[in-house]
């Protein structure tokens, strides 16, 4: 019997939330490590009841936990995060330069094929890989050793690697995202990495063209089109065609180009969906309304998505990896919102219904498709 | 055996519950009790000091005896009450008002 599983990281603790395909009654577990933040929690492909965890607090550092039952027990692993070689510098908010210092991990990304092999993405940005399980961490240093690492810059959140994407189709390519550097792709599994920014366009900063100095948000694939990647920047939906090599805007007629995740239908390739956000001083949804916007066309035609989401005195954010789509028939899609609500659609976004209203604020968002 | 009072994120993350007992080879410091209570719970690694440069972390602050150890340095010895077990090391997450 076919089903989901809703993983959601929140600022308080991780939740587990179970559903056959129907998606209207749900059991949810948690929380799980209380009091901790948890940035993000995945599943692998390969094994669906393997799940990473990623928990950290200010007070007691970075703590990977593992669960080998889909979520039911959990263990935390000792492995440390440990930059490799001298950290080198970047620039602050200021323009001074300042140490890469390990702060926490944004985002984990399981291997395609093994179980045992998952990425990890820093603050401040690196790329970190294990092959037993999370027990141990390596960084692979090409990315944060890159000639322009010495130019990048924190955004607000902080200097992030928050996207990681691994292309099913070329085996050694790999892309990551950072705020606010911008997109890096590497076709030789990570010994190497190119910025590929070329048609981003950032006001405010010195050279709006320029190679890296990008507030990329989100970046999101299909599997079968790798080549094709949508990009939520900090201004700005933007798509390539060539892996990234060049980008052009598609933000079309949605009522803000600001925001942070952005989703891919799992059937329909040319489907996206994005919130927009009123803007980069005002995170909160435009008119008070919460909309999630979907495009058939691969961007620029735009349509609002309702049904079921409140339409007046709503003021929350969605977070960048606080979207996610399961592949069933009839797909489902799901957000989280800085004010504890999960909503589900089980009909690719005509209409949504919360899945939970009370969880602390919501960081991130993924499900599995269970079958 | 030096009695340590772990605060309550971290006795969770090692999965024990009120005070925990180390067995410290050599003087009792502040820096070998932490090598015997992290040689025991390796999942505490990194979450009282870094593991690469062994700082303590900068809201995660040492008590015992009424007093702020803090700031002393790691290899001083620990007062005798600890020593002996009539008082526990404290080690507390910095707390805020409001």
């Amino acid at each position: 019997m076919s089903g989901v599983r809703v993983l959601v990281g929140t600022h308080k603790g991780a939740f587990v939330m179970t559903s056959d395909a129907k998606r209207t009654q749900w059991d949810i577990s948690g929380p799980h490590f209380t009091g901790w933040e948890v940035y993000h929690v995945k599943g692998s492909p390969a094994d669906p009841n393997r799940l990473y965890a990623s928990q950290n607090t200010g007070w007691f550092g970075q703590v990977i936990q593992r669960s080998n039952d889909g979520g039911k027990t959990w263990q935390a692993m000792e492995g440390k995060f440990a930059y490799d070689g001298e950290p080198g510098t970047h620039k602050w908010y200021d323009g001074t330069s300042r140490p890469f210092e390990f702060k926490r991990i944004w985002h984990l990304e399981p291997s395609l094929s093994d179980p045992d092999t998952v990425y990890a993405g820093a603050e401040d940005a690196a790329l970190f890989r294990s092959t037993d399980g999370g027990e141990s961490w390596h960084e692979l240093p090409a990315l944060r050793q890159h000639s322009t690492a010495s130019n990048w810059a924190p955004g607000a959140g902080g200097m992030c690697l928050h996207t990681i994407i691994l292309d099913p189709k070329h085996k050694d390519r790999m892309f990551a995202a950072i705020s606010a550097a911008g997109a890096f792709r590497s076709d030789d599994a990570g010994t190497s990495w190119r910025p590929i920014n070329h048609g981003l366009r950032s006001e405010g900063i010195p050279d709006p063209n320029a190679e890296v100095g990008h507030c990329v948000h989100r970046i999101a694939m299909h599997p079968s089109r790798p080549d094709t990647l949508f990009m939520q920047k900090h201004w700005d939906v933007m798509r390539t065609d060539d892996a990234g090599d060049t980008w052009r805007e598609v933000s079309g007629n949605l009522p803000s180009d600001f925001g942070f995740p952005i989703d891919v239908h799992p059937h329909e390739p040319e489907t996206i969906y994005v919130v927009p956000i009123k803007s980069d001083s005002e995170h909160i949804p435009p008119d008070g309304k919460l909309r999630v916007y979907r495009s058939r066309t691969g961007g620029n035609e735009w349509e609002a998505l309702t049904n079921g989401l409140p339409q007046s005195d709503c003021y929350v954010n969605i977070l960048r990896d606080a979207m996610a789509v399961d592949s069933l028939d009839s797909p489902g899609i799901y957000f989280g919102t800085t004010g504890g609500q999960v909503y589900a659609s089980a009909d690719a976004g005509d209409s949504w219904s919360p899945i939970v209203r009370d969880l602390p604020a919501v960081l991130s968002v993924e499900v599995q498709t269970l079958r | 055996m030096i009695r340590v009072v772990l605060p309550p994120h971290l006795r969770n993350l090692a999965q024990v519950t009120g005070e925990v007992a180390v067995e410290v080879q050599g003087k009792a410091t502040p820096q070998s009790v932490l090598d015997a209570l992290e040689s025991r719970y390796p999942v505490l690694r990194g979450a009282i000091r870094d593991q690469t440069t062994q700082e303590r972390r900068a809201l995660v602050r040492f008590f015992a005896c009424e007093q702020d150890l803090s700031l002393d340095p790691p290899d001083r010895p620990l007062p005798d009450a600890v020593v002996t077990g009539k008082e526990p090391f404290l080690i507390i997450g910095a707390m805020a008002g409001g």
